[in-house]
């Protein structure tokens, strides 16, 4: 085979059994492993939550973009050129100073691939699946974030085909940045919700 | 299906442990794992919600013993045997044994980046009008189906509030088994917290599903 898999303890068996599977789909002819390597580049080195992040810097500087991305998340993202696998059906939510939104997909791994890549590997296990639902403040605690006690939470389950993004707020202190600069402060975590966007003060701290 | 899948509200699983600066791949065989995933689900034999419930069918003790990359592979067998892809013969050699199935399409690496540009829009015309509107008050249906269904435990037989209507999708209950897309209208439905978990529910909490119409009732 071309490709390489010399990261893989060759001891594995899973390792040996993703190997073989796609041995017997290639010599069938089913599948193109070339195809492959596309794809894993493609979500490796293209779509990540830059994108998102590009998004949401807009909303954030032009009012007339955000009232775009909360009517039709899907169109609006799509003028950004982010479409496409499990982006089809957007929806953007906006924080705001009384409510918090933070996204789940209690029953697999729903997730906003377009804008924000491939799925953190926590986000797709049992604890958080489990614990957003009914412990969000508890599950934002892990993430380092802690809540007004009066502040809202809204949890939303993606059970069908649409894809949440969240909005964060926009920090104090960025008056006249570009939308370059604000999209820095923006972390996948930010636009899950189990994070905030970050503050300008403590720029270059993990959020 | 009532499956080791449906978490919300489940209890026992541990902190969430956020890794910092994850990579997208933990080992090698996950980035082959992806790619097998998608280009197999690409020859067009199955839909997404009957990769899903075939995840959701693995035994409850694999499924929480696997990592989700080990999830995908394990139900793509199940899927690859069950339309004619590979055989049990195939899978114990490791290599090609028995033929295959004709596939609908084979994805070429020239084809990927339209294909993933374009992805899969699973909205649908709707016939009928949409039986509810924002504001309705609405009641989620109690119902335990063998199959598979997008309405989680923890949200049945409970009251909400409609609070927007989207659109038409393919019903996943129906299309996952072979039995049509027979779309129908999606909502998305807020509940307060205490209305799903009871006593001790915290108090700022609300949680959203997105329902097709018929897990709904008027409440």
């Amino acid at each position: 085979m071309s490709h390489d898999h010399d990261h893989d303890n060759e001891l594995d068996p899973f390792a040996a059994r993703v190997r073989a599977l796609e041995t017997i789909l290639t010599q069938k002819g089913l599948i193109d492993p070339a195809a492959i390597d596309v794809i894993v580049d493609t979500y490796e080195t293209k779509i990540g939550p830059r994108n998102g992040a590009r998004v949401v810097a807009k909303a954030w500087s032009d009012p007339a973009y955000a009232e775009w991305l909360k009517r039709d998340a899907t169109a609006a993202i799509a003028s950004l050129s982010y479409t496409g696998r499990q982006g089809e059906h957007m929806q953007a939510v906006f924080n705001t100073k009384d409510t918090h939104n933070l996204v789940v997909c209690t029953l697999c791994s729903c997730y906003p691939w377009s804008v924000l890549g491939l799925p953190p590997v926590w986000y797709k296990a049992p604890p958080y699946r489990s614990r957003a639902v009914i412990d969000p403040r508890g599950v934002l605690e892990e993430f380092g974030l802690t809540l007004p006690a009066d502040k809202k939470i809204r949890v939303w389950d993606s059970t069908a085909e649409l894809r949440y993004l969240v909005v964060p707020m926009r920090p104090e202190g960025t008056e006249g940045w570009s939308e370059e600069r604000l999209a820095e402060l923006v972390s996948r975590d930010a636009m899950i919700g189990t994070g905030l966007a970050q503050r300008p003060e403590i720029e270059g701290q993990p959020a | 299906m009532n499956g080791p899948h449906d978490l919300g509200g489940q209890m026992g699983f541990g902190p969430v442990a956020p890794e910092q600066d994850e990579p997208y791949f933990h080992a090698a065989w996950e980035r082959r794992a992806l790619g097998v995933t998608l280009t197999a689900g690409a020859m067009g034999a199955w839909n997404i919600d009957e990769s899903r419930h075939a995840r959701e069918s693995l035994h409850p003790a694999v499924y929480y013993s696997s990592s989700y990359y080990q999830i995908w592979i394990k139900a793509l067998e199940v899927l690859l045997r069950r339309h004619g892809f590979v055989s049990e013969r195939d899978l114990e050699a490791g290599k090609a044994v028995d033929p295959a199935a004709t596939p609908k399409r084979v994805l070429k690496a020239e084809n990927v980046p339209a294909v993933l540009a374009k992805g899969s829009p699973c909205d649908r015309p709707v016939a009928q009008p949409a039986r509810f509107k924002a504001g309705d008050p609405v009641r989620t249906k109690n119902f335990n189906p063998t199959g598979h269904t997008r309405l989680p435990r923890y949200a049945r037989g409970k009251q909400g509030t409609i609070e927007a209507v989207r659109d038409g999708f393919v019903f996943p209950d129906s299309n996952a088994h072979g039995h049509g897309e027979n779309p129908q209208w999606v909502y998305t439905v807020v509940f307060e917290g205490s209305e799903i978990w009871g006593e001790g529910a915290d108090p700022t909490l609300s949680v959203s599903i997105d329902a097709w119409e018929s897990y709904l009732e008027p409440a």
